[in-house]
Parts: structure tokens; C-alpha cells; sequence
């Protein structure tokens, strides 16, 4: 189902400010079409990005999260995109034991001059997340336990 | 805590798609919102007087504009804040244009997601917290990467207001493209009577010291603080003995040397100064021809110097310099024309690049500055220029137009009329491009007093057919097929950018376009600044440029250094990081991953713990990421302030309903 056609699922996005911030403002000054889906938390360098805040966010509402970076060894601070992958790669396979589905995370690197490849990086996230569905809601549903171990199983 | 929001329309670019109106009204609902409204230009002297006021009608604390991006008007809002008497960091922006406005269509999306984006803005500024900035002192010394029209003009600029200046080049002499020109266009000025002089400016100034056939080996540190460390390539011969005599070159018995100044046109000898008005005019000796280090045996150069000035066992030398801001200035390559098979570039020897031809054409080149088939050194009486070879073709991955093809390719048709008055040049083009001052009357000089013959269409082939070349190719505006039998042919290849672009971006912390070109700042109002405080650019490593536009943006940079370094010292931005002593429990974590050095071990008490060194932090909050114990807090992004955003998306949005 495309993104745009059902409801607006509850996607949050964290980008760097340097890199990956650009490329959706260049995305935007080329006008480049996207799902409404996402909304953006910019970030000084996806290395200050704390595991946590993917968990918090899956945990408290999100259908997805999408964290976005300078490619690797474009940091603007030199190293924080390698900190990032090594956490992010960490965080998507503990993900299951958490009871979240990995496939509603993801990391991307989009260069401030690619607005093109976040508008498709964006599209085809929405995309998957809308064939996800909503996220069984850990804080909203009484059913959550269960939930958690179902998808974890 | 008073809070004002303000929805900006920006005319039509953000109210077309989204109810600004809707998003004030919603935010008045907000926690600890005093006030909220709409405005047609946020960013304009009324609309900042608007927030002025507001502040001061009611009393604000704080404020939140929703409007463009941060990167565009964060700064702005900011010294607005300040005007109205607030910390500038008691500000947040919510970004609706690039994030929403321009990206979607749909009226109530965009309203929803507007008002959502001014939600997390406003949870964020609930926890923001005065900051102020530290001063620390800065190097007042500048290193310019790259010796061609742009670095040097930018060395001089500076060298000249006053700093010290640090030149590296990567080849052996500084000049760049510019130097191996012969004449440039529209003026027909000599190339290097032009150029010449500045670089012997370069040379004698004392303000500038000049590393030549030296290349950038790591960059550390900071604006106004950088560590560069410049590998000096072993040239086998002391430049501090050499005089330039030239002696070794006439003796040298291995002739068989690249000679890359002269483009491969002609070969040159092991020991070797590029070019009569080479700076530094100093020999090096090329070992993949030096016989004494392929064969172990010759030294004839080591005898006939009159200064002992060779040595043999040199090796690369690493020197460490402190500059303060850093231009780059490394310029472009040009295409490999070989990557076009149906030209047969590099099988058949009268196929040859402009710059080729240049070399030929300069008095100072291989031929003396005579025209000669490089096949059987005849003169050549029917000449066709090939247009756009590298430039506006996508399935080569070089869509963009080099800028400056169009006019060399003219002014190289005038030349050949004026070296062979009975030839007759052809140029197939796709568009003539000649923008600048007095290009365009250029061209038509060219067709009109010069018979060049313009035919427009790509050449689909080119083949020999006896001691000649058949190009074939389209005549557009006749709509047929053309053959034209030429003695030779001159590939006018494009630019692209230099070797090497990608790791000196990644050395420099600055960002590269996808075919390599370094970035600016902003497309239109920070040409030559980088979004690295302290790096800038200049020339053709940001972009395909003529002379005059090098020349400019040389200029430009070396004023934007002049300005940074006008002052004695700079303000650090605020937006670093904190230890809670309470609760560092001084594992060092922090001090390990820290990129920049700016974390370091103290002792409280008998106990150890991290400290900041505030003037050296770059705010990038790794630390705070690391951190087991939450001890290390980046200011303005704290642990707290980015789980608020994550809040107000998760828990309260999905609520708000305009229907």
C-alpha cells in the first residue's frame, strides 16, 4: 500500500544536523514529494544519538524510527557516524528481545547534497513501516506484555 | 515559563499548503505558550520587530518561530532574541518549509504535522537554559591548499593584509591550469605574462611560505586552532642548494620522463624543473627513470650540480604547521577522454585533449609553439574541435556543463587562424555557452573574422582514413549526417573534479557533491564558505570556473579570512558539553571517544573525574552518548531535552484534531 493512501502512521525521524538535516532541506528546496509521515528531531551528529531514544520512542508511540547520518568518514566531527553505526547495528538486533519488530528501524547516511535519496530513503521507510501496520502500543495497550513476547517469539 | 510562537507564512511558500492560522491556534494550547500568532515574513524587519515586541508585551521567556530551516535563519531569530533582551539559545525553530510545506500537498498533513513539529519545538524550549559563550584566542596564520589562480590570488589577498600565509601545492610548481595555458580568452591576454608575476609574488613575499610538490597529510583541531600536518614528498635534490640552473636537465641521460606540465606531449629528462617559469624553479628528480635508482648507476647529476644540491637517499618529510582558518583551493582535473572509445582518444595519435593542444600552441610548450600532427609532425590544415567530450552527458555520469569549454574551444579556433592563416577549423557544439563579459562577442569574432565553422551536433565516430580522420557526426540545424575530413582533432574535454577530492573533503570535515566537488555553505549567499567553521573555498574544487570567477572567489575567501581573523579572539559556541561531577564516576569513557581532544581526566577530591575543556569542545554530544552514567550533559541537546521531543511526537500529537 503506498504511504500516502491509508492514515498517517507516527514515524520520528533523527537526523544530524550536518549531513543528513541538509539533504532533507535540500529535499525540500527541490520539492521533492515525501509521505507526511515522518517528522524530523535534528541532532548535532548522529553519534550523540543514545540507543535509548529509539527505544523510548518504539516503546512510547512510534510505528518507526529512522535515523539518518553523514555517510561513514564524512562526519563533520570526524568520527560520530562510526560510533553511530556501531550502536545502531547493536540496537536493531536487540530490538526482538525488546519485543520490537527490527524492520521499524532503521539507519540510513544522506549527504546534504542528496535530496533525492532522502526523498527515496523517506518514500520507501513510510512504505514499510505502513506494511507493518501501527505498532502494537506498549504504553496505550494493557495487552502489551503479551504483544511483546509474540513478536519477540 | 512564557513561551511565544511564531508561524511564519513566508508569503505563499508556506501558507499554500499549510493553515498557519491553525498552527498558531493549536499552539496557544501548549504547555507554558503565553502567546502564539501567525506572520507573513517571520525572518523580515517587521517580523522581527513583531517578536521584539511580543517579548516585551508579554513578558516572554523564550520563543519559537516555525518557519524555515535552522540552517538558514537559526542565527537570525537569534541576535532577534537578544534585541528583545533574551539568551539567544532560549530559541527553537520548527522547521515547516523544507520539511513539510515543500514536500507535501495536503492541507490538513501538512497543518498536522506543522503543529506537531512546533510541539516538539515547544517541549524542547521548556528545557532550554540560558547558555553563554566563551572567548579563546586564535592563530593568526592561514594554510591555502592548492597553488593554482585561485590559491594564489587568495595567498596574495592575505599575505598582503597582513597574515602569514602557508601554501601547499600538490605538483612541483604552483600555477595550476592557468599556467599551461598559452592565451586565455576573451581578451587573448597571455596566459602566463598574466600569471607569471604572481607567482613570483608568491615566491618572494615574505609572508608566505610555499610547501610545493607537498600534499595535506591529516587536519586536527578547530577555527582558529587547526593542526595541519604537510607531507613534503622526497624530491631528491636539496631546494635549499638548488639554484635552478637547469644544468642537470642538459646532462641527464634518461630522457624518458613523463613530463606531466606539458601533458604527456613530448617526454622530458629523470631530473627535471617543469617549466622554465616554474616556482619554486627547482629540479626533482622523477626515480621511475632515474637510472641511478632503476639501475643503481649514473650520478651524472650529482656531478655536474654545482651546488651539491642532489641527494639521493631524501625521504618524505613530515612538517606540523598551526593555522587559524584553512582555504581550499585544489581546483579540478580534466576528463579522460579515452573513456570514449568512438573517438578513439589514445589509439589514434592526432586525437588530442585542448589542454594538449594548448601545450602546443604555448611558445614555451614541446613544439616551440608550432601546430604539429603528433603522429608525423606536419602541420595541420583542417582542424575540428569536438565540443562537450566530458560535459552534459548523463550516461557518463557527468551531467553538468564545465562552463568554460565553449570559450576555449573559441579562443583555440582564433589561435590556430593566427599560427596557420590558410587552416580551417570546424567546432561541432551542442549550445554555445558564453555568458561572461564580452564572451559571447568572442565567439562571433571567431565564426565572423575567423571562418571558424560552427556545426551543430555530436560527433558519433571518428576514424583514420589514410593519414587523415574522418569525423562523422549530426548537423542539427541541417538535419543531416556530416563528415569532415581533419588533419587533426581537438577534444575540448570538461572538468571534473580533482584526484583525491573525497579524502581531502574527509581530512577537512566538509561535504562533497556527488561528482566530488567540495560544498559551500549555501548555494547563493555563502559561496565560499563550508559548513566546517574555519574551512573555505576557492576555485574549481567547488565547482567547474573561468580565470575571472577563480580569481573572484580567491579574493573572496582570503576577505572572509581577513574578517574571521580581524578579531583577537573568538567566541566558542555554548552548545557544549558539562560533567555532573555528582555522578562521573571517572571511567574515562568520554575522554576516549571525544574526537577533538577536549575532554580531560582531573582529580576532585582524591577522585577521578572528566572535565571539558569548553573552548575545545565542537558540541557533537558523542560523549553524552557514551556516557554509561548520563554524567556528560551536551548543553542545548541533553538526554532530557531529546526524550521531550520524543514525547510530544509519540504521546500528544496523534490527538490533535482539525476536522
Amino acid at each position: 500500500m503506498p504511504a500516502s493512501a491509508g492514515s498517517e502512521l507516527r514515524i520520528v525521524g533523527f537526523l544530524c544536523n550536518w549531513c543528513s538535516y541538509g539533504g532533507a532541506d535540500t529535499a525540500g528546496v527541490g520539492r521533492f514529494t515525501q509521505p507526511t509521515d515522518l517528522r524530523i528531531i535534528r541532532v548535532p551528529c548522529s553519534g550523540r544519538i543514545d540507543p535509548l531514544f529509539v527505544v523510548k520512542a518504539l516503546m512510547g508511540g512510534a510505528d518507526g524510527v529512522l535515523v539518518s547520518g553523514c555517510h561513514p568518514r564524512d562526519c563533520h566531527y570526524s568520527q560520530g557516524n562510526f560510533y553511530a553505526r556501531r550502536r545502531l547495528e547493536v540496537l536493531k538486533r536487540f530490538l526482538p528481545t525488546l519485543g520490537i519488530d527490527p524492520k521499524r528501524f532503521e539507519y540510513t547516511w544522506v549527504s546534504a547534497s542528496e535530496g533525492q535519496r532522502w526523498q527515496s530513503v523517506v518514500t520507501k521507510f513510510t512504505e514499510q513501516i505502513h506494511a507493518l501496520g501501527p505498532a502494537p502500543n506498549q504504553c496505550r495497550s494493557a495487552q502489551a506484555p503479551q504483544e511483546a513476547e509474540r513478536s519477540a517469539g | 515559563m512564557k513561551i511565544g510562537v511564531f508561524v511564519c507564512h513566508c508569503g505563499s511558500n508556506i501558507a499554500g499548503t499549510v493553515d498557519t492560522a491553525k498552527v498558531a491556534e493549536a499552539a496557544r494550547q501548549m504547555p507554558e505558550v503565553a502567546f502564539a500568532t501567525d506572520t507573513m515574513y517571520a525572518c523580515s524587519e517587521p517580523g522581527q520587530a513583531g517578536v521584539v515586541q511580543a517579548v516585551k508585551e508579554h513578558g516572554l521567556d523564550g520563543v519559537v518561530v516555525a518557519s524555515c530551516t535552522p540552517r538558514m535563519h537559526e542565527l537570525t531569530f537569534r541576535r532577534t532574541l537578544e534585541r528583545a533582551g533574551l539568551n539567544r539559545y532560549m530559541f527553537e525553530m520548527a522547521n515547516i518549509r523544507e520539511h513539510v510545506s515543500w514536500i507535501g500537498k495536503d492541507m490538513q498533513a501538512n497543518t498536522r504535522k506543522a503543529t506537531d513539529l512546533v510541539g516538539i519545538a515547544v517541549e524542547k524550549l521548556r528545557r532550554d537554559k540560558p547558555l553563554t559563550a566563551k572567548k579563546f584566542d586564535i592563530c593568526k596564520r592561514v594554510m591555502v591548499i592548492g597553488g593554482g589562480v585561485a590559491g594564489i590570488q587568495a595567498a596574495l589577498d592575505m599575505a598582503e593584509g597582513g597574515l602569514e600565509v602557508v601554501l601547499v601545492e600538490r605538483s612541483a610548481t604552483i600555477g595550476g591550469k592557468m599556467a599551461k595555458l598559452d592565451k586565455t580568452f576573451p581578451t587573448v591576454d597571455c596566459s602566463s605574462c598574466i600569471l607569471g608575476p604572481k607567482m613570483v609574488d608568491v615566491s618572494q613575499h615574505p609572508n608566505i611560505t610555499l610547501y610545493a610538490y607537498s600534499e595535506v597529510e591529516s587536519v586536527s583541531g578547530f577555527v582558529g586552532n587547526f593542526d595541519v600536518k604537510v607531507r613534503r614528498k622526497a624530491r631528491y635534490v636539496n631546494w635549499e642548494a638548488c639554484t635552478g640552473c637547469g644544468l642537470c636537465m642538459e646532462k641527464c641521460p634518461s630522457k624518458k620522463a613523463k613530463d606531466d606540465f606539458n601533458e604527456q606531449i613530448g617526454t622530458t629528462t629523470a631530473i627535471n624543473i617543469p617549466s622554465p617559469q616554474a616556482i619554486p624553479k627547482k629540479a626533482k628528480i622523477d626515480p621511475e627513470f632515474c637510472r641511478q635508482f632503476t639501475k643503481g648507476k649514473c650520478g651524472v647529476c650529482a656531478k655536474i650540480c654545482p651546488s651539491g644540491a642532489i641527494e639521493y637517499d631524501q625521504q618524505d618529510e613530515v612538517v606540523g604547521e598551526k593555522v587559524g582558518a584553512i582555504i581550499a583551493a585544489t581546483g579540478f582535473d580534466l576528463f579522460d577522454y579515452t573513456r570514449y572509445g568512438e573517438y578513439g582518444g589514445g589509439r589514434y595519435p592526432d586525437v588530442i585533449t585542448s589542454i594538449q593542444y594548448e601545450r602546443m600552441l604555448s611558445a614555451s610548450g614541446p613544439t616551440g609553439g608550432h601546430i604539429k600532427r603528433p603522429s608525423d609532425s606536419k602541420e595541420p590544415k583542417s582542424i575540428v574541435f569536438v565540443q562537450c567530450v566530458g560535459s552534459r552527458d548523463k550516461s557518463i555520469g557527468r551531467p553538468y556543463c564545465s562552463g568554460f569549454c565553449c570559450m576555449y574551444t573559441a579562443k583555440q579556433a582564433i589561435l590556430t587562424k593566427d599560427h596557420i592563416p590558410d587552416s580551417q577549423s570546424y567546432v561541432f557544439y551542442m549550445d554555445i555557452r558564453a555568458p561572461g563579459k564580452n564572451y559571447d562577442e568572442f565567439t562571433r569574432r571567431g565564426m565572423e573574422e575567423y571562418g571558424t565553422q560552427y556545426i551543430r551536433g555530436r560527433v558519433s565516430m571518428i576514424y583514420p582514413q589514410g593519414d587523415k580522420y574522418i569525423v562523422r557526426g549530426a548537423d542539427t540545424l541541417l538535419g543531416t549526417q556530416v563528415e569532415v575530413e581533419a588533419d587533426l582533432v581537438v577534444l575540448a574535454v570538461g572538468a571534473e573534479s580533482s584526484k583525491g577530492s573525497p579524502e581531502l573533503a574527509e581530512k577537512l570535515r566538509i561535504s562533497y557533491d556527488a561528482y566530488g566537488f567540495f560544498m559551500e555553505s549555501h548555494p547563493k549567499l555563502k559561496p565560499v564558505e563550508t559548513n566546517t567553521a574555519g574551512v573555505y573555498l576557492a576555485g574549481s574544487c567547488q565547482g567547474p570556473k573561468d580565470i575571472p570567477s577563480s580569481v573572484g572567489q580567491g579574493s573572496a575567501a582570503a576577505a572572509k579570512v581577513l574578517s574571521l581573523f580581524s578579531r583577537s579572539q573568538l567566541e566558542s559556541d555554548p552548545q557544549v558539553s558539562m560533567v555532573d561531577i555528582k555522578r562521573c564516576i571517572g571511567c574515562g569513557k568520554c575522554i576516549a571517544t571525544c574526537p577533538f581532544g577536549a575532554i580531560e581526566a582531573i582529580d576532585f577530591r582524591g577522585q577521578p573525574k572528566a572535565q571539558v575543556i569548553e573552548t575545545v569542545c565542537q558540541g557533537c554530544g558523542i560523549c553524552t552518548a557514551t556516557c554509561p552514567q548520563g554524567a556528560i550533559q551536551l548543553q542545548h541537546f541533553t538526554d532530557n531535552q531529546i526524550l521531550a521531543e520524543v514525547n510530544a511526537l509519540c504521546q500528544q500529537a496523534l490527538e490533535v484534531n482539525f476536522e
